[in-house]
This record gives structure tokens, C-alpha cells and sequence, in this order.
């Protein structure tokens, strides 16, 4: 039996236990629906989601089980234990209806359950996350010794083994590049989120606002394509090489500009909501005293926002850590430690791509290394956004 | 000024608030300052311009295509050896068998030539201008018409894509000297077909419906597969994280208590909107298909991935949404004897509507355009059959639309930036519809109170 | 010019005031501000209906009112600070020591650093108490040397009557005094510059008794160095401060005269009701 089927005769059975529900509770009222504690329908509800929920929890649960009990998968067992459980939770609920049962709370309960179990999801996925990563690292760092992976400068993974596969110049790649991407984002951000703020009239902020902010709803695989038709080829024809300083499309350069184009919305739009937090009391007050716009800003309105555009920068820098597709198709593939901007270089993101995609044996520590870049680059982020997130929260209630 | 001069303790007339040498400093630092951030505005807004246009620019013209226009006979003894025009009879008669009628046609094209305007003309070069795809794209009008074997039809090939760059002026006769894989004689052969109309450009649909195509085809790659995959995938979304998002907002933003566990989720949520979008494929691949053991490339995976990404987005809106609607509302539900679930479900969710379906589409929006996750679930692979119809086709190998461009962009042959930029444009045009219908409901639906 | 030469008496260290060579200059009697028909519009609703005032030096002038009387909107005239709303326009003419200050020659920037203000909430800037005062001549470049700013701080401090409770935290920020230092501070703040004219937008409305009382002392200390107009909603407030009283209502001004006969024989009914609390 498929499971479709399965779940089509659970949903049967529910809209069945619906309709016998709120028989029963006309039939138990005697005539007069006041006398009952709930409308006839809550009856209804009651049978029909208890049901669902009984052979829906025992299908979900039997189906995680059987991963390690392959018998719980059978085609008799599973669908038996289902059904079973279904009829079962029929039976009791369609039992306790009477003219007092108080339907309406007993079907809240469930839902407010539902609920509950929905906002675990989030939860669920954090543990589950640092879960399968670690459990990956873990056999990832019974193969390989750990120091070398984290103070290794050399990475060559070599698919018949010996490979080095130190993380240092991933690390710095992706480091360099990100310097790059807020090298630009953040200058060019946070003047466009002053000017936008300070300056601008309403009728010229409504214009450029939304069209920066397309900036930020603009898929990174646009981007990615965008670095490597047309900066790419751009920056190597026009300044590496005639500068003599290498002949890769592809570069730290590259992937870096693109990447900080995609930020400035980011920085920008943190920055704009950050700045309008500054009470207009704290302007007056330097203007008052015959300060031109720009020294009120410079001395008092971006002191003020200060520890919010930190914030806003921290929250960019993860962004640019953790992104993915401007490296993969911007920066390249060679792992380097390289001053030069304009050489191409290798980032942790490519590197967990490369080694999860084509043919992957989860046994060898050419695999496993990339759940060990990958829980690294998690806890890079998450340490960066959870002090970000500190940052301006702390920032927003100063000034609430 | 002469008055303040001859009088310095004077301290009448305007002169002493004209600015001095300082103020008119002050004031060029302040040109200054205020020029700064018009650059800035217009590095943003010139950037957003030059990446439009170089997507557009190297991406529109993938929705044209070159034809050669070819008179075939269909020859009844190659292509229904058994003369009942049975369908599943003629089925087996595999594409290589449609290449020599090709081929013969092409030669009466390459001698009407050769007499012509191009003398070199041969048939081998000539049918090495169409499309390896060519007898695939015959069998499958054959089957489409078998009453048509026995005439002779004419037919629209593609041409090939080097032939077809050239045509767009991608590809000159300098660099077709150094190519291997065209004969400058093809092109003066192009240029004398396009002057007799035997070959044109025209809107080329199958670019949007065909699925993938190998290396050495790019002129036959399309996008079915991808947006079918796309499509399912933001099915699942839908389906999944709507109802589990409101229902997570209402209980942390009505019911939850407030104390270190409702803490714990809420900065939980915060984070995981920002936790890079590559560590939810190594979740997917992890979970669903190394423990779960659900199917590699499979579009519920990839929705299942995405589901978990997008739900915090959708959490966050749908709990300003309702922290928009006035608690007036919901005490007027209670002061009437409604149960606080039922204001809830009757007053606050209804008004908070608006706001949360603005919040899905964009979450949808975010979800088709993510790639990276998707690599390392396998949608990467080469996929060329269209997954089954729903629920099944869940379980098929698809690919997505971003990650159709990712595939282009790996392969050598430069026709395929074509196919990656114009895939693109497919699917900025998908956001641009669902912003517009966000922003829609956003002006039309929601209230200010 | 003013600006030259008040350097040139800071350079040779001499910082006792009166600093003003307007103080000395002005004709006895001659008023220091002169309004004629000023009108303010917010787009366009029309908010003061040709007000015309003189204000006489080295006194303090209180205006009263009920709220939305257009009281704060005409002291903000005075130092411009309604150009800081977009939407915000003023006709008609108001002059200071003779200079018509909505002339377009006039600098908006040095009209300020001559025209101070101390608004209604307390508003330091999120830096230490010693920057907050040393602002205004720094960006005025009051001070040559940083011993004359530190003095110039000093002396702002002393007058503001706040330097012996922060002498022992300068360095701490600013943010972090009571409401009623940080409204001192403010004040303290606004003569670092060296102003001729003091405004005060409700400067003690959110401040206590005691602090009042204390700001209050205050603003009679200044009177003698500097011409004051205070925004106040209390009307003993005006009556234990201030030498002369306007009263406004509805946009216009009503009547103006000394405080001691606008407070006990107005020669307008309204503003009788007002005092007796019929309106307001």
C-alpha cells in the first residue's frame, strides 16, 4: 500500500469521524443543541483530528523507525499499525461524546499542541544541523588528525588518499574576499543610507530606496553568472592583466566587488532604519547650536548609531562569509595564499560544494572534510549573528 | 563690511552673520559630504543597471533561435517498415534512422548551392550545420503525425549553435578559423541561406519547455525539466511552511509564556534566517538522504530544504503581522465570550492575512532563487526526462531553475552563456511577478490602524 | 566680522563676559529682536498669524500659552530652526541688532552659534561631558589651543552652575547625569558658543520640582549676560522668571507687556481667561 493512499484513507477516515461526531452530538443533545457544552461541530473536530493526528504521528513515527528496523517498513506492518492506531483514537474520542463533553476545549488542546509542535520545528532544525555535522566531523576526525586540518596551509585532497587537507587557505580566501565585498559594501552602504536619510526629499527617496533594494532580492546565482561573464572578464582585461598581475577571470577581486554590490542593500537598509532610530531631540540639539548638517551627522548622529552599524556590519560579514555562488562561479578553485587580488583563490563554501558534489563516498575524508568546513563556517556565523543580534537589540532599546 | 571694519565693536548690519572663511569651509565640507552620498546612491543604482543589462544583453537573444527550413521526405520503407501506420510500430524505429533522410535532403540543398552562390558547398559540410539534435526533433513530429509518412513535408531544423552565435554575432570569421567545430565555409554557406530565407531566426518556445541537452547540443537545451523541478519544489514550500510558520507565529506571538524556552526559540529563529543558505544542504544531504534515504536529485528534498530555510523568513512576517492587528480586536472577541483560540482564529488571523500571504510570496521568491543548498542534494545532476506527474514526480530526479544556470555555466561550450543568461531572465521574470503581486496585496489588502 | 574679533579676544585669553561686543554696543532701550508679520505655514495649514514683537536686551521674555498656541513654533523662528522642516514656511521679518535674519546673505550656521537653544527633553549628545560642552567651539573654531577650549569649557560649566557636581567625571558620558544636570549641561552647552540670544523651548517640562527650581535660579543668573526667551506652559513659572510676557493663543499674539501687568491687569480678555483658567 503507498503511503499516498495510506494518507488519503487517513484523511477518509477523519472526514468520516467529522460527520458521525456531530450526528452523535445532535442525536446527545435530545433535540435541544443549547443543551450542549460546545457547538456540534467542535464534536466533529474532535473525532476527526484526533484520528489524523493518531494515524498520521504512527505513520511519521514508524517511517523514522524503520531506518533502523527495516520490518516496521512492511507492506502489511506498516500500514496495519496506522490504521490501527487511527481507529483506535476514532473509537475513544466518538465514546466520550455526551451532552457535557466539552468539545471545544478538548479540540483547542490539540491544536494549541499543533502549534506548539510547529514552533519546535525551529528547534529541531538548529539540533539537527549541529547534529548531523558533528556526527560527520566527528568520523571526519578519526581519520585525520584535527590540528592538521585546522593549521594545515596546504590543501590538496587526492581521492586515492594521503590527501592534505588543511583549512588555512580556505580560511584565507575566504577572509580576503569578504575584506573585499565590505571594503565596498560599507562605505557605499551606509553614505547612500545618510543621504537617503538626511538629505534626500521624500520623492527621490522613494525612487532610489526600492531600486537599491532590488539589489537584495536579486538571487546570488545572478550575481555569481554576473562575476563571471562580465567582471570577471572585465577586471582581467582592463587591470590584472596589462598591470601584469596575473591572467584569471576568476579572482579574489572578482568575487569580492561582485559580492559587495549584493551587500549594500544589506549594510544600506540596516543602516537606514539604524540612523532613523537617532532621535530627531539629538539633531536639534547640534543644529541648534549652529552645526552644519554634515558635522551633525559626523559628530553626533553616527556616534549615536554607532553600536547599530556595527551591528549591521557584523551581520554583513557573515553574509559574505557564508555565501556561496559568487565564489563558486567568481573566485575559483585553487586553494592559495596569495596577497594578490587579482589571482584566483579558493574559499570554505566552494571547497564544501567540490567535495559534496559528483561521485562521494561518505567513508573517505575527502567527503567527510566538508561537513567539518561546514560546521566550522556555522560556527563562524552563527558567532558573528548572535553578537550582531546583540548588538542591535541592545542599540534599539537604548533608544525605546 | 566697512562698517563692521571701521567699527569693530559695532556689531550692527548683516554683515557680522555673512560667513566667514571658516563657515565657507564648513560649508565646501558639507558639498563635500552630501556629494559622497549621491555617489553612493548611484554606485547602488548603477550597479543594479549594469547588471540588468548585461544579463539581458547576453541573455535575450537565447530566446531566438536559428531554423533551416528543408524540404524531407518521409520515406514510408525507413520510417513504418511494416506499412500499418501503428504507432508503437513506428516508435521503434530509433533516431539514428531519421539521420540519412536528413542527410539526403540537405545534399539536393548543398548541390542547389554549389551551382549557386557557394561553390565550395558540400553535404557533408552543409549537414554539419544542423543541430545534432535534428532527427530526434523529426521522430518526434513523426510520432506526433504519423499520417504525414509518405510525403514530403517541410521542415524547420535548428541549426547547430555555432552557426546560430553567428547569426547573433557571437562567433566571426576569426574565430571561427580557430574553432574547430565550424568551417568558414559554413558560414558563407549561412550567409547565402539566410539571403534565399532558407535559414532565419525566430522565437524559439522549445527553449522554455525542452528539457536539458548535452554538451555538444546547446541549441537544444531548454528549461522544461528545471521549471518543472522549480515548480514543484515551491509546491512543497507552499504546502509546508505557510501552515507550519502561522502556526508557529500564533503560538510564540499569542500563547507562548514568556520565559527562557520562548527565548531560546525566538533567538533561535533570528539566527536561523541568517545562517548561511549552504549548511541547509548539508542538512538535506544529511538527513533526508543519508538517513532518511529519500532519493537523490528528487524536487521533495530540495522543497524540504527550502521549507527549513524559508520558514524563519515567513515566522518573522507572520509575527508582525499579527503583532500589527490592535489587541482591541481580540478583547472585543474575548468580551463577548469567545475563547482566546477562537478570537484568534476568527478575528486576529483573518485581519493579519494580508500581511502573511506578502510575507509567503516573498519567502517563496527567496526560496526559487536559492542554488547553493540544491548542489549538494544532487539537483545538480544532468536530468533530460521530465519528472512524473504529482505525487510521484516528487520522487523523480528534477533539477531547478537557479541550478539549471549553474549547470550551463560548467559546460565548455560558449553558446551555453546564451542559455544561462536567458535562463536567468526566466526566472527574474517569475520574481518580478511574485514581487509585483506581493507589493499587490501589500497596497490593496493591508490596513493601517 | 564679529566672529574675527571675538577670536582675536579669546586668542589674547581675555574670556570674561559679558563677551558680546553687541552687549556693549547696542543703544540703551533699543530692542535686541525686532518681529514684524511673521507667519509660519506646515504645508498648509497656516500655524502663527503675523506676529510683531520687540524683545529688549539682557532680559528674560516668557511666552505663554495653551499648547498648539504657536509659542514654540515662533521661538523656533528665531535661530531658524524651522528650516530643519521640510514642509515648513515663514514670511515676514525678523531682525536681530538690526539684521533682517531670514535675509537670504544671512548664514543660517553662524545665525545659531549667535542664537542658542535649549530644547524642551533634555537631549546630550552620546558623548562625555566634557565633549558635549566643547561642540560648539569646535565647530565654530572658537578656541585655538586646547587649554582655551578646556577653560572655555570650565567657564561654561561655572555659569550653568553644574561644575562642581562633574569637575570629578568630565570623561564620563553625558548620558549619564540626572535630567536636570543633563538639562544644565545643555545650557551649559549653548553658552560654550557664546550666544547673544538664549532660547528655551519648555526647558524645564521634564524636569522635577527641585531641578526646576534649580535651572530656574539659573536663568536669572544669565539674564545679566544675555538676551533669554523662555517657552513655558506654567505660569508661575514665567511669573517667577521672566521680566516681560507674551501671551499667544491660537496663533496669534494677544498681548505683550511686563510680566507683573500681564499678570495682574491684562489689558485682553483672553488672556484674563487664560490667567484665571477659563481657556488652556
Amino acid at each position: 500500500m503507498s503511503a499516498t493512499l495510506l494518507f488519503l484513507i487517513l484523511c477518509a477516515l477523519a472526514a468520516a469521524g467529522f460527520l458521525i461526531g456531530r450526528y452523535k452530538a445532535i442525536s446527545a443533545a435530545g433535540g435541544d443543541l443549547r443543551s450542549l457544552h460546545s457547538l456540534t461541530h467542535y464534536h466533529g473536530w474532535g473525532i476527526a483530528l484526533a484520528t489524523f493526528l493518531a494515524g498520521l504521528t504512527v505513520l511519521v513515527g514508524l517511517s523514522l523507525a524503520s531506518s533502523a528496523f527495516p520490518a516496521l517498513a512492511g507492506p502489511i506492518v506498516l500500514p496495519g499499525v496506522v490504521l490501527v492506531a487511527a481507529v483506535a483514537a476514532f473509537v475513544v474520542s466518538y465514546l466520550r461524546i455526551e451532552r457535557d463533553f466539552r468539545a471545544r476545549n478538548y479540540v483547542e488542546a490539540m491544536v494549541l499542541g499543533l502549534l506548539m509542535l510547529a514552533s519546535s520545528i525551529a528547534i529541531l532544525t538548529t539540533v539537527s544541523i549541529v547534529l548531523s555535522m558533528l556526527f560527520e566531523t566527528a568520523r571526519f576526525f578519526q581519520q585525520y588528525s584535527w590540528t592538521s586540518f585546522f593549521f594545515g596551509a596546504e590543501w590538496s585532497p587526492n581521492f586515492r588518499g594521503n590527501s592534505n587537507l588543511g583549512m588555512l587557505p580556505l580560511l584565507w580566501g575566504t577572509l580576503y574576499v569578504s575584506f573585499i565585498a565590505l571594503a565596498v559594501a560599507v562605505p557605499v552602504g551606509l553614505f547612500a543610507a545618510i543621504y537617503l536619510v538626511e538629505y534626500a526629499t521624500p520623492r527621490f527617496r522613494s525612487m532610489a530606496k526600492p531600486a537599491i533594494e532590488i539589489l537584495a532580492g536579486i538571487p546570488t546565482i545572478v550575481y555569481g553568472l554576473f562575476a563571471l561573464i562580465t567582471v570577471g572578464p572585465i577586471l582581467r582585461d582592463y587591470f590584472a592583466s596589462p598591470l601584469g598581475l596575473g591572467q584569471s577571470s576568476a579572482s579574489v577581486m572578482t568575487a569580492g566587488l561582485v559580492m559587495g554590490i549584493m551587500l549594500i542593500p544589506f549594510v544600506s537598509s540596516l543602516s537606514d532604519d539604524i540612523i532613523n532610530a537617532v532621535p530627531r531631540t539629538m539633531r536639534d540639539g547640534s543644529l541648534g547650536l549652529g552645526a552644519t548638517k554634515s558635522e551633525t551627522i559626523k559628530r553626533v548622529v553616527i556616534p549615536a548609531a554607532l553600536p547599530g552599524i556595527v551591528g549591521a556590519i557584523l551581520l554583513a560579514a557573515s553574509r559574505a562569509i557564508g555565501e556561496t555562488m559568487i565564489v563558486v562561479l567568481g573566485a575559483g578553485a585553487a586553494a592559495r595564499m596569495s596577497l594578490n587580488p587579482f589571482e584566483a583563490m579558493t574559499t570554505v563554501t566552494v571547497k564544501i560544494v567540490s567535495q559534496l558534489t559528483g561521485d562521494t563516498d561518505f567513508a573517505s575524508p575527502e567527503t567527510l572534510v566538508a561537513f567539518a568546513l561546514g560546521i566550522t563556517l556555522f560556527a563562524f556565523t552563527l558567532g558573528l549573528n548572535v553578537l550582531a543580534l546583540y548588538i542591535v537589540r541592545r542599540y534599539r532599546e537604548q533608544y525605546e | 563690511m566697512t562698517d563692521a571694519v571701521t567699527n569693530p565693536a559695532q556689531n550692527t548690519g548683516p554683515a557680522p552673520m555673512q560667513p566667514s572663511a571658516l563657515t565657507k569651509r564648513r560649508y565646501a565640507a558639507e558639498r563635500r559630504f552630501k556629494a559622497y552620498g549621491v555617489g553612493a546612491v548611484a554606485i547602488g543604482v548603477i550597479a543594479l543597471l549594469l547588471l540588468l543589462t548585461s544579463i539581458l544583453s547576453r541573455g535575450l537573444p537565447a530566446f531566438t533561435q536559428t531554423f533551416i527550413r528543408a524540404d524531407i521526405y518521409l520515406a514510408p520503407q525507413v520510417l513504418d517498415p511494416k506499412g500499418n501506420r501503428d504507432r508503437d510500430d513506428i516508435a521503434k524505429v530509433m533516431t539514428f534512422s531519421y539521420t540519412p533522410l536528413i542527410k539526403d535532403s540537405l545534399a539536393s540543398l548543398a548541390n542547389e548551392l554549389k551551382d549557386g552562390p557557394v561553390p565550395q558547398a558540400t553535404p557533408a559540410l552543409l549537414a554539419g550545420m544542423v543541430s545534432g539534435a535534428a532527427n530526434a526533433q523529426l521522430r518526434d513530429y513523426v510520432l506526433a503525425h504519423p499520417d504525414e509518412i509518405g510525403k514530403t513535408v517541410a521542415f524547420e531544423f535548428l541549426a547547430n549553435a555555432r552557426i546560430d552565435q553567428y547569426l547573433k554575432g557571437n562567433v566571426t570569421r576569426e574565430s571561427a578559423a580557430a574553432d574547430s567545430k565550424v568551417d568558414p565555409t559554413q558560414l558563407d554557406i549561412a550567409d547565402a541561406l539566410v539571403k534565399q530565407g532558407i535559414m532565419s531566426k525566430r522565437f524559439n518556445p522549445a527553449f522554455i519547455t525542452n528539457p536539458d541537452a548535452s554538451e555538444n547540443r546547446p541549441e537544444a537545451a531548454g528549461l522544461g525539466v528545471a521549471l518543472l523541478g522549480s515548480a514543484y519544489m515551491m509546491l512543497i514550500v507552499l504546502v509546508l511552511s505557510l501552515p507550519i510558520g502561522v502556526a508557529a507565529s500564533i503560538y510564540l506571538e499569542e500563547f507562548a509564556p514568556k520565559n527562557w524556552i520562548t527565548d531560546v526559540i525566538e533567538v533561535n529563529i533570528s539566527n536561523l534566517a541568517a545562517v548561511p543558505s549552504i549548511v541547509f544542504g548539508i542538512l538535506g544531504l544529511a538527513i533526508f538522504i543519508n538517513f532518511m534515504h529519500l532519493p537523490n536529485s528528487a524536487p521533495i528534498v530540495g522543497g524540504l530544504v527550502l521549507t527549513l530555510m524559508t520558514l524563519p523568513t515567513i515566522i518573522i512576517s507572520t509575527r508582525a503581522s499579527l503583532k500589527s492587528v490592535p489587541p482591541s480586536i481580540k478583547e472585543a472577541a474575548l468580551g463577548v465570550g469567545a475563547s482566546k483560540m477562537q478570537s484568534i482564529f476568527h478575528h486576529v488571523l483573518p485581519l493579519a492575512m494580508p500581511g502573511i500571504l506578502t510575507g509567503t510570496i516573498i519567502g517563496l521568491a527567496q526560496a526559487l532563487g536559492e542554488t547553493a543548498p540544491l548542489l549538494l542534494i544532487g539537483m545538480v545532476a544532468f536530468v533530460r526526462d521530465y519528472p512524473g506527474p504529482l505525487p510521484g514526480g516528487l520522487l523523480d530526479p528534477a533539477t531547478g531553475l537557479p541550478v539549471q544556470v549553474y549547470n550551463f555555466t560548467q559546460r565548455a561550450d560558449p553558446a551555453f552563456v546564451e542559455r544561462a543568461s536567458g535562463a536567468i531572465i526566466v526566472l527574474l521574470a517569475f520574481l518580478v511577478v511574485m514581487n509585483a503581486i506581493a507589493i499587490f496585496l501589500r497596497q490593496r489588502l493591508e490596513r493601517t490602524w | 566680522m564679529t566672529l574675527v574679533d571675538e577670536k582675536a579676544q579669546t586668542a589674547s585669553g581675555t574670556l570674561v563676559y559679558p563677551a558680546t561686543p553687541a552687549a556693549a554696543a547696542a543703544a540703551p532701550g533699543k530692542p535686541k529682536i525686532q518681529a514684524r508679520g511673521v507667519e509660519v505655514f506646515y504645508g498648509e495649514k497656516q500655524a502663527l498669524f503675523g506676529v510683531s514683537i520687540d524683545i529688549p536686551q539682557h532680559q528674560v521674555t516668557s511666552f505663554i500659552g495653551p499648547s498648539g498656541c504657536g509659542k514654540s513654533t515662533f521661538l523656533r523662528c528665531i535661530n531658524r530652526m524651522n528650516d530643519t522642516i521640510p514642509i515648513c514656511r515663514v514670511s515676514g521679518s525678523i531682525e536681530i541688532d538690526n539684521a533682517d535674519i531670514y535675509d537670504p546673505r544671512i548664514d543660517v550656521v553662524e545665525l545659531r552659534a549667535r542664537v542658542g537653544m535649549v530644547f524642551q527633553k533634555p537631549n546630550p549628545f552620546p558623548k562625555s561631558i566634557f565633549e558635549n560642552v566643547a561642540y560648539g567651539p569646535k565647530i565654530h573654531g572658537l578656541t585655538r589651543s586646547k587649554s582655551e577650549l578646556e577653560e572655555l569649557v570650565t567657564s561654561s560649566l561655572k555659569r550653568a552652575g553644574l561644575w562642581n557636581e562633574v569637575k570629578d567625571r568630565l570623561h564620563e558620558p553625558g548620558t549619564g547625569l540626572s535630567g536636570g544636570q543633563q538639562q544644565r549641561l545643555c545650557i551649559a552647552r549653548a553658552i560654550a558658543t557664546k550666544p547673544e540670544v538664549v532660547l528655551m523651548d519648555e526647558p524645564c517640562s521634564a524636569l522635577d520640582p527641585i531641578a526646576t527650581a534649580i535651572v530656574e535660579e539659573l536663568i536669572d543668573e544669565l539674564r545679566s549676560n544675555y538676551t533669554i526667551i523662555i517657552v513655558t506652559h506654567s505660569m508661575q513659572q514665567a511669573a517667577r522668571v521672566s521680566q516681560r510676557t507674551a501671551f499667544f493663543h491660537l496663533g496669534k499674539l494677544i498681548e505683550e507687556g511686563r510680566t507683573e501687568d500681564i499678570f495682574s491687569n491684562p489689558r485682553e480678555k483672553q488672556t484674563e481667561d487664560y490667567i484665571t483658567g477659563k481657556i488652556g
